[in-house]
């Protein structure tokens, strides 16, 4: 049976599609699944840092496209993980070295082989959009609680809708100080606005930043407080009914503190 | 504490700001991809009224118009005739009266519809004094 085919999405740039693919790509291998990770951003190519693998890349998914050569031999083994690889994007090469077809075709045959294709969609809604949805069966939109990110991401579910595919939301960098404030929209307020089942919440942490500088996924990093979050998405696509953390209720000191750094 | 000096200041949070502004804009937006929707409601609407007056297709006019906090339709719809009124049965009034003048209903407007020179001329259209954001105007 082949595998789940999802899209990894936003509109907007910067609101944390990259971070997203990676993390919960890494946290679903490390629950047992086989992951292909797709980089399809051609010619801004992150992925493969984000991870750490940035040194080992040989192909591309163009050179894929163009027969130049197998996907097995383009795809990175990440060997941390028993079953987790990417597929990197083309640094050096426009957005148009590569159509719909051929970029469906090799999603489909990477989902021969896995359990789990996640697609890290570029931003915009234009070709390079177009080619990373064109392989998809489902969708995963990112959007931060901000008025722009969630225009852009409301536009891509639009898009997305003609297209049939399902959808769920990854409401990120959340600031539940600020939300607690009323200096941020909530995440019942983003869900009720763009009308998209929630997926999963992560709330703005520099754990990100931190691990990310290392090229090292959260889910290795075992005092991580965001493992936990990346590890109950990871779960929720797999079918599991896991409650969401309620981000509402810390307790009298985080509270405190949280208005202190909201402030 | 924040919250405390908001609450006291009165100024209304900028996550409920955000979230009108966002309702708003997304609504121009869905109307602005949406053509299609435009014509069929242009097509109920004249069928609706036609059942009472008669009114020109096609010089029917409906514009988007964003307010303070809410957007608001006006449609522009000229009249050619107006049946005479039949005494109590309103559904099906059998009696027309051709008007020497056209007349323009306006959705939403005052009561009194404008009056046009000619019969069948686009109306004037009756445009609220301050308008303090563009017309988002739908093609
Ligand atoms: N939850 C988070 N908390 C803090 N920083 C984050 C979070 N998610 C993403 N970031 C940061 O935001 C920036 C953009 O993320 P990235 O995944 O590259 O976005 P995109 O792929 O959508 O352009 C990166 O610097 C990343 O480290
Ligand atoms: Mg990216």
């Amino acid at each position: 049976m082949s595998g789940r085919r999802i899209v990894i999405t936003s509109g907007k740039g910067g609101v944390g599609k990259t971070t997203t693919t990676a993390n919960l790509g890494a946290a679903l291998a490390k629950r047992g699944a086989r992951v292909i990770l797709v980089d399809a951003d051609i010619g801004l190519r992150n992925l493969d840092l984000v991870l750490g693998l940035e040194k080992r890349i040989v192909f591309d998914v163009v050179e894929v496209a163009e027969g130049r050569c197998q996907l097995r031999q383009a795809l990175i083994k990440d060997k941390r993980f028993e079953s987790l690889s990417i597929l990197p994007a083309a640094q050096t090469r426009d957005k148009d070295a590569i159509n719909e077809e051929q970029f469906a075709a090799i999603v489909a045959q990477a989902a021969e082989q896995a359990d789990f294709v996640l697609i890290d969609c570029p931003a915009g809604i234009e070709a390079g959009f177009r080619n990373a949805i064109a392989g998809a069966k489902e969708a995963i939109v990112v959007t931060t609680p901000e008025v722009s990110a969630i225009r852009d991401a409301d536009r891509v579910v639009g898009k997305l809708n003609e297209k049939q595919l399902p959808i769920r939301l990854i409401v990120n960098r959340l600031r539940p100080a600020m939300v607690k404030a009323g200096d941020m929209l909530s995440v019942d307020d983003v869900c009720e606005i763009l009308a998209v089942e929630l997926l999963g919440i992560v709330p703005d942490d520099e754990e990100i930043i931190d691990t990310t500088n290392r090229g090292e996924p959260i889910v290795l990093d075992e005092t991580a407080k965001l493992r936990v979050i990346y590890d109950k998405i990871a779960r929720r696509m797999e079918g599991e009914l896991v409650p969401f953390t309620n981000f509402d209720a810390q307790g009298l000191f985080g509270r405190l503190f949280g208005a202190l750094k909201a402030g | 504490m924040i919250e405390w000096l908001k609450k006291f200041l009165g100024t209304p949070p900028s996550s409920s700001t955000a979230k009108e502004r966002l309702r708003l804009v997304l609504m121009t937006d869905h109307l602005a991809l949406a053509p299609e929707i435009i014509e069929n409601m242009k097509r109920d609407l004249v069928d609706v009224i036609s059942r009472y007056v008669e009114v020109d297709r096609e010089k029917l006019e409906i514009e988007f118009e964003r307010e303070d906090r809410a957007l608001a339709l006006m449609a522009s719809i000229p009249i050619i005739s107006v049946n005479r009124p039949s005494g109590g049965d309103g559904e099906k009034p059998a009696v027309k009266e051709r008007v020497e003048d056209a007349q323009t209903a306006a959705v939403p407007g005052s009561a009194a519809p404008s009056v046009n020179a000619t019969p069948g001329e686009p109306p004037k259209r009756r445009r609220r004094k301050k308008t303090s954001s563009k017309p988002a105007t739908a093609h």
